[in-house]
């Protein structure tokens, strides 16, 4: 079925971003978590007989995307939606149901253990909760000392130390924290320290996953900051996973919108946010809480998320869709190039009714 | 006079470590049928705020000083039989987080019932009767199924909306909604925001909104409440605090918004973060992270350091802030 969308996204990658290295490149990953386990667990007593059943929770049903290198790729969706699943898969936290991840040209999701160790100092990642990110049992010195003797078992102890200092100094930590434990900072303290973690190997590329979800209002531009700085400072290149679109607005160079597992448009930042072309984003932008008074009318949408364990036929969204007809409810809409260059899956837009 | 009246409330947690004054001089009143929105980031007082109206501080918190004057009679000094008379009945509270508020072994008509019962004398039959209607009213598909399930077999927007229903129930005067759609996804929380915010205008019920989203607060109410380090610092009308902000901390929280920048650049910070409770700096509680604490020959300004700075009017705010007063003073003369 993604026979369409793997044609469709490299010819996008050249036409909008010409010139642009690729640098991850997922093609059509699935990923399906059994919801039972074990043997027993999957047997039901059915009318009077025993049955295996195995159900599952497709998590995510064929994603195309491109990374570039030097861009902010946000990834945002409501909860459900696969977006943290995709992050893990990318760090090979989790492994694919089906489907390839190619980091620099290189295949990375049949890699195991010393294989991906140099992918690992490449690419790092920032968890959503800086309280259950950090050990509590290891002082901040010995959380951002850990990587570093890892990743460089040759460098001596002053070369390790003099890097910690280097990266504490970068995300503005006090040297002085460095005694101290997780637990004797505020979230947002704990977050700097986090992405001090992930900077101090000096990776070229970091999936963030909510980094900023968990702070208050006045903390979350502390951290935004600090990431674009990072960002401009050592050519970074972000996977960026967020359910918050002011702040993909702000941070973001391209955006995939993901719903049920399965992206419905893929847009550079700002075309997206003028002329959203999915009927499910036109939803989640109306849906944005805006200080201003005059604010386009909020689309509403009928009906909540299916569940992922039985995906609805055709179109994932149909159930909710305004525009929805007998197509939708039948076949599955591919990722199709606007005349923008940007993509977006849905019938509605193919046909022009929209 | 107004509905609800808060004066000078004052609340305070004996703790083994020394007694954190959560809550320091809060006054505010609210009209029938006004909505008014506290805003704050964690640690504000803005929650404690909202148990203190519906005098549910548990020890060891309690109320040092002040009264909640609900249609003339003070909460803060009424028995927990009159109290129970008030609670749910007519002033009644949303929750943050939906499971947490709904009893998991009673089914949703059960606990609809019981409330109901609770308060008036009518039969089993009666009660279901006015839970089906106002599950209706919050636009539950089949209301009548709902009402025999358990919360587990719903949604998180469906539970909440259940709980709007249960606040719905008695008819109240006032509702208080502690950050009802914070665990609730984007789209939900709009559509469960609009459901709220006309039902009040429908029924002429006050809402006390808390929440640390301005943008919310935008959209819901008409008059807004900054809180910051236990203290309200600025309230006003919502739409002149959002378009016009006058305290340094208003201000601060409002440009650090990404959506007040343009794409891409930096953003503006607060620097700092919060104080704790239970340690908040001396004078203006906001002083250590303030850009004007200092003037105009680079020194720290004494009063700013020392003096809890006095409410100002500002066009139709009240501001506490000793920048602030010295402008308008500088106006003035």
């Amino acid at each position: 079925m993604n026979a369409v969308a793997t044609q469709a996204s490299p010819a996008t990658a050249s036409q909008t971003h010409a010139g642009a290295e690729s640098l991850l490149e997922i093609r059509g990953l699935y990923k399906h978590f059994p919801l039972a386990d074990g043997f027993l667990e999957q047997l039901h007593f059915e009318k009077g007989r025993l049955v295996r059943r195995n159900e599952q929770v497709h998590a995510i049903n064929g994603v195309d995307l491109t990374v570039h290198r030097g861009e902010a790729l946000c990834v945002v969706g409501e909860s459900g939606c696969g977006k943290s699943t995709v992050a893990r898969l990318v760090m090979g936290l989790l492994s694919p149901s089906a489907g390839e991840i190619s980091y620099d040209g290189q295949r990375i999701d049949n890699m195991r253990g010393k294989q991906l160790l140099p992918y690992r100092q490449r690419m790092q990642m920032i968890f959503q909760n800086p309280y259950a990110s950090l050990n509590p049992r290891m002082t901040i010195q010995q959380t951002l000392e850990e990587p570093l003797r890892f990743h460089h078992p040759d460098w001596t102890t002053p070369q390790v130390q003099d890097k910690v200092a280097d990266v504490m100094a970068s995300v503005g930590i006090d040297p002085e924290w460095g005694k101290r434990f997780g637990h004797e900072f505020s979230g947002g303290q704990r977050q700097r320290i986090a992405i001090a973690r992930a900077l101090a190997v000096d990776p070229e590329f970091i999936v963030a996953d909510e980094p900023i979800s968990a702070l208050d209002v006045s903390i979350q531009a502390q951290v935004l900051n600090l990431l674009m700085d990072a960002q401009a400072e050592r050519h970074l290149t972000y996977l960026f996973i967020t359910h918050d679109l002011a702040v993909v607005e702000h941070f973001g160079t391209r955006v995939a919108v993901m719903y049920l597992g399965t992206v419905c448009e893929l847009a550079d930042t700002r075309s997206l946010f003028a002329r959203p072309k999915h009927p499910y984003t036109q939803a989640l932008l109306s849906a944005i809480p805006r200080l201003e008074d005059d604010r386009p009318e909020h689309v509403r949408l009928s009906g909540e998320v299916p569940t992922p364990v039985h995906l609805p036929s055709g179109c994932v969204f149909h159930g909710r869709c305004p525009h929805v007809m007998e197509r939708c409810r039948q076949e599955v809409p591919q990722l199709i190039v606007t005349d923008d260059g940007n993509q977006v899956a849905c019938h509605a837009v193919e046909e022009g009714r929209i | 006079m107004a509905l609800l009246e808060v004066s000078n409330l004052d609340v305070r947690f004996a703790l083994r470590q020394g007694e954190v004054r959560a809550l320091r001089d809060v006054s505010f009143t609210l009209d029938r049928g006004e909505r008014l929105g506290i805003v704050g980031e964690s640690g504000a007082g803005k929650s404690v705020a909202a148990f203190t109206l519906l005098n549910l501080i548990a020890k060891p918190g309690y109320i040092a000083d002040g009264s909640i004057r609900f249609e003339g009679n003070d909460l803060a000094r009424m028995s927990a039989r009159e109290l129970r008379r008030v609670r749910g009945n007519r002033i009644s509270m949303i929750f943050q987080d939906p499971m947490m508020t709904l009893n998991p072994v009673l089914s949703i008509g059960e606990q609809m019932v019981e409330s109901l019962k609770a308060h008036r004398r009518i039969s089993t039959r009666e009660a279901r009767a006015i839970a089906l209607h106002k599950l209706k009213q919050v636009y539950i598909p089949s209301p009548e199924t709902r009402l025999d399930q358990y919360p587990h077999e719903l949604s998180g927007g469906m539970r909440q909306r259940i709980i709007i229903a249960i606040a719905l129930l008695l008819d109240p005067d006032i509702i208080v909604a502690d950050e009802p759609t914070t665990a609730l996804d984007v789209t939900i929380q709009a559509e469960i925001m609009t459901l709220l915010r006309e039902l009040c205008e429908k029924h002429n019920v006050g809402l006390v909104l808390i929440t640390h989203d301005l943008g919310v607060v935008s959209q819901m109410t008409q008059r807004t409440l900054v809180m910051y380090a236990g203290r309200v610092i600025e309230q006003g009308p919502t739409r002149e605090i959002i378009n016009d902000a006058q305290h340094p901390y208003t201000q601060g929280l409002l440009n650090a918004l990404p959506q007040m920048t343009t794409p891409g650049s930096r953003l503006n910070q607060i620097p700092g973060s919060m104080p704790s409770l239970a340690n908040t700096p001396s004078g203006c509680a906001f002083h250590p992270r303030c850009q004007y604490r200092y003037d105009a020959s680079g020194e720290p300004r004494r009063d700013c350091l020392e003096e809890v700075p006095e409410f100002v009017t500002s066009g139709n705010c009240d501001v506490a802030c000793h920048m602030v007063r010295d402008m308008l003073a500088k106006e003035a003369s």
